[in-house]
């Protein structure tokens, strides 16, 4: 599907350069919006090429942005009264950070969109100013060889390219890093949350039916009296894993996502026992069900995370794969023997 | 703001010093400010800051700065492990989706 919100506006004419606004209109909030609650995630692009905000000339910064439309939106929303030009690389419809280390935002679709747009008849100066995130993709000092553009980074974030400008093209230690605050983490939640609903629906079809088995056979009845906390503590687990560790990430004392997860997971099945007072074999055997998906599922969120490492992740999953499949396996088996009993 | 620190010890993230000419885009493109520039070289301050995203050596001119580079994501060694290929999430490319 291809979005229309101010696709007139997005497109930049072969001759002339588009002008876009820098601020949002409710199209875009409504279209970023979607992308967050994982409507219509595909294809939320940009079409590449060299726009322009207020009235640029010769001696204009010029930005380099992803054709992600999230990131162009970023930046241009954070540009009030510059002029400035913006250079859309063709990023496959990523986002700046994703597309660099995938290998869209590199060198060579910097050079390419630099020599499409013939930027060096548009501008006197040679000086194009890359988002800091793209330098895992783009190699500054292969640019100014290439094109003979200076391309510097700027900051992380979008917001402090004016100061960073004003500032004489230097930025701060603290624009330099990139920060995870609870506000960024809750925006990843849904989509994240979402990810992995097919296994989800598949547990909890399985232990609804798994609610009836008893020693006569299967029995509808207690199907429907039982499975209620099975069922909510599979949630439950699964709630623990993708929404409260990485709601409260920094503050629980394990560095590993898998351990994580997995305090969460434990805290939360607790609770989930002692509120239906089932018998110990119910509780071990769902508790460890529980504490498998939120180990899973908080692992899953160092993807979504800015901090790990594919070293650090192959660690972690090296002993708790093992440990996350043990535990749904035993606690199948001790949840059918439960019923059996 | 809480720094969040991952795993002890495992980054491969490593500096020649001998190859070093202390020109500093290393502490420009460095997400996690893991660099800083002493007496005319860069010096790594913390290895557990690094989530070898590459940044750094894919910057570094005289080839000072080494770095095995991938994505730290579970979702995508699993995906990995499963084709017998590297890690790889369903991500960007054809399917166009905004992850890692």
């Amino acid at each position: 599907m291809t979005t229309n919100f101010n696709s007139q506006a997005l497109k930049p004419l072969s001759l002339n350069v588009t002008s876009v606004s820098s601020r949002l209109t409710w199209a875009d909030r409504i279209g970023a919006l979607k992308m967050r609650i994982g409507v219509g995630r595909n294809n939320y692009r940009v079409k590449p090429g060299l726009y322009k905000v207020g009235n640029p000339d010769s001696q204009s910064d010029v930005l380099v942005s992803a054709n992600y439309k999230l990131s162009f939106d970023v930046l241009r929303s954070n540009l009030d009264s510059l002029n400035v030009w913006i250079l859309v690389v063709d990023t496959k419809g990523v986002n700046v950070w994703c597309s660099a280390a995938k290998g869209n935002f590199s060198t060579d679709s910097v050079v390419k969109s630099l020599k499409e747009t013939s930027l060096e008849h548009r501008v006197q100066h040679r000086r194009i100013i890359l988002p800091q995130l793209s330098a895992s993709g783009v190699a500054a000092h292969k640019v100014k060889e290439q094109t003979g553009f200076n391309a510097l980074f700027g900051p992380v974030e979008a917001r402090d390219i004016k100061p960073y400008i004003e500032a004489g093209y230097k930025a701060t230690p603290a624009m330099r890093k990139v920060t995870f605050p609870m506000k960024e983490r809750a925006k990843l939640i849904p989509v994240d949350f979402l990810y992995e609903k097919y296994k989800l629906l598949i547990l909890i079809g399985l232990f609804f039916f798994l609610s009836g088995l008893d020693r006569t056979g299967f029995l509808f009845g207690k199907m429907m009296d039982s499975h209620l906390f099975p069922l909510i503590t599979i949630l439950g687990g699964y709630i623990a894993g993708i929404v409260i560790t990485p709601l409260f990430l920094p503050w629980i004392p394990f560095r590993a996502f898998a351990l994580k997860g997995a305090f969460w997971g434990l805290s939360i099945t607790l609770v989930i026992n002692r509120l239906f007072k089932v018998p110990i074999l119910d509780g071990v055997s769902m508790g460890l069900i529980g504490i498998s998906i939120a180990s899973f599922m908080a692992m899953n969120f160092t993807g979504s995370s800015t901090y790990t490492s594919l070293s650090g992740v192959r660690k972690e999953m090296k002993w708790a794969v093992p440990f996350q499949i043990a535990f749904i396996v035993v606690g199948t088996i001790l949840f059918i023997l439960s019923k059996l009993a | 703001m809480k720094t969040m620190h991952y795993l002890k010890q495992v980054a491969t993230l490593k500096l020649d010093p001998d190859l070093c000419t202390g020109c500093g885009m290393c502490t420009k493109a460095c997400p996690h400010a893991v660099f800083e520039i002493k007496q005319g070289k860069a010096r790594i301050t913390d290895l557990d800051d690094c989530m070898e995203c590459g940044a750094c050596s894919n910057n570094c001119r005289t080839g000072a700065i080494t770095v095995k580079t991938g994505t730290g994501c579970a979702v995508a060694i699993i995906n990995g492990f499963l084709r017998g290929t590297e890690p790889s999430c369903d991500c960007g490319g054809e399917s166009q989706k905004n992850c890692c």
